[in-house]
């Protein structure tokens, strides 16, 4: 399945993944803690000249990225141009948006792979409150796998609608979607068990 | 074991599926996807435990990269962006719809129905407004009036995760794992 991660390579990409976590952590503290119009948008400032000093190509990819949150600018526009309490909506929306960026652009240099090492890394501690490191391997790689499975067979199910029926299938699908995910489950848990269990 | 695990990772990967393929349409012609009814699902149909772990580990998955939260979104930004009260309350929104199902042993439709709203909606909006007044910066009635375009969505997903999850209960009792 495709993942965010961007395929430029940037600076970025050779970072370990723990660090970029922890300096994207600390960076966050930083940006929620910006409080005046000028000081957000400086902070905004720098996080798209961290985009475009990868290149154009890089920053469009992350503008792209960032898409879900024009409808939050839109709204945080229209309420504070009703009201006239415009820098506050600049203050809020600009932080809004470099948070968000900055996120994305951990999410964006850092492969899939990386990032599950350092969740089962840092989940070492909950063996003893019963997560066994390799249940939770177990579990994130059948998740990875199934994922795009499910979504196959989702779209058989919708094919096999399609060619019975001219209405739009909507919400009817989704019981035998899910009868389907069920069955695999089951049968994935005897394919585990066969194999010597977790 | 095998199965409790199995079951966990299947449906983490059923609600991606659900954010992604089928768009239901709203009177009003608003696309909604039926990612939330995945959520109320895990809890009817896996139960109270299981329910909410199958959505930890599809937050978690969606956190680390996969484009799998409703829309294409994923990765570390959607938890930064306003809906980040939302992706909270899915893991006990879902624990909840499972422990009202398994200890109110009621007809299996009228559980459900009650879990998912209770679940699905109340303790969902419960995380989602206050997430959404701290981001945008907004006190919380004001977020809750943000919110309200998508209780007409939510409210017919919650009759529907009922319907399918007495379906569930005709057509595969042995796999309705909140009844056990």
């Amino acid at each position: 399945m495709l993942t965010l991660t961007c395929p430029i390579e940037t600076r970025w990409h050779p970072v370990p993944a723990g660090a970029k976590l922890i300096g994207l952590a600390a960076a966050t503290l930083l940006v929620v803690a910006l409080r005046t119009p000028l000081a957000v948008s400086a902070g905004l400032v720098v996080a798209a000249l961290v985009y475009l000093a990868e290149g154009v190509g890089f920053a469009r990819h992350g503008l792209r990225m960032l898409r879900p949150l024009w409808p939050f600018v839109a709204v945080l526009a229209i309420w504070h141009g009703v009201t006239g309490a415009l820098a506050d909506g600049v203050v809020i929306g600009a932080r809004m948006l470099t948070a968000v960026a900055l996120a994305n652009l951990v999410t964006m240099t850092t492969r899939l792979d990386d990032m599950i090492a350092v969740v089962e890394r840092a989940a070492q501690p909950l063996a003893r409150l019963g997560l066994a490191p390799r249940t939770l391997a177990v579990a994130i790689a059948l998740m990875v796998r199934f994922t795009p499975v499910l979504f196959e067979k989702y779209g058989r199910l919708g094919d096999a609608w399609k060619a019975r029926c001219a209405r739009r299938a909507n919400w009817r699908l989704v019981l035998p979607g899910l009868l389907v995910a069920l069955d695999d489950a089951d049968h994935v848990a005897e394919a585990l068990r066969a194999r010597g269990g977790l | 074991m095998e199965r409790n695990v199995s079951h966990i990772a299947l449906f983490a990967a059923l609600i991606a599926v659900l954010g992604l393929v089928p768009k239901i349409d709203l009177m009003s012609g608003v696309p909604i996807t039926a990612q939330t009814l995945g959520i109320m699902l895990a809890g009817t149909v896996l139960g109270a435990r299981r329910g909410a772990l199958a959505v930890l580990l599809f937050l978690l998955l969606a956190a680390l990269g996969l484009p799998i939260l409703s829309g294409g979104r994923g990765g570390l930004g959607a938890f930064m962006g306003p809906s980040v009260g939302f992706l909270v309350g899915f893991p006990v929104a879902a624990f909840i719809a499972g422990l009202i199902v398994e200890r109110w042993r009621v007809s299996i439709g009228i559980a459900a129905l009650a879990g998912s709203l209770i679940g699905g909606i109340v303790v969902l909006y419960a995380f989602g407004i206050p997430g959404m007044a701290l981001i945008l910066g907004k006190t919380l009635p004001e977020a809750a009036l943000l919110a309200t375009p998508f209780l007409p969505g939510d409210l017919l997903k919650a009759v529907l995760a009922a319907l399918i999850t007495r379906g569930v209960m005709v057509v595969r009792p042995a796999a309705l794992m909140s009844r056990p």
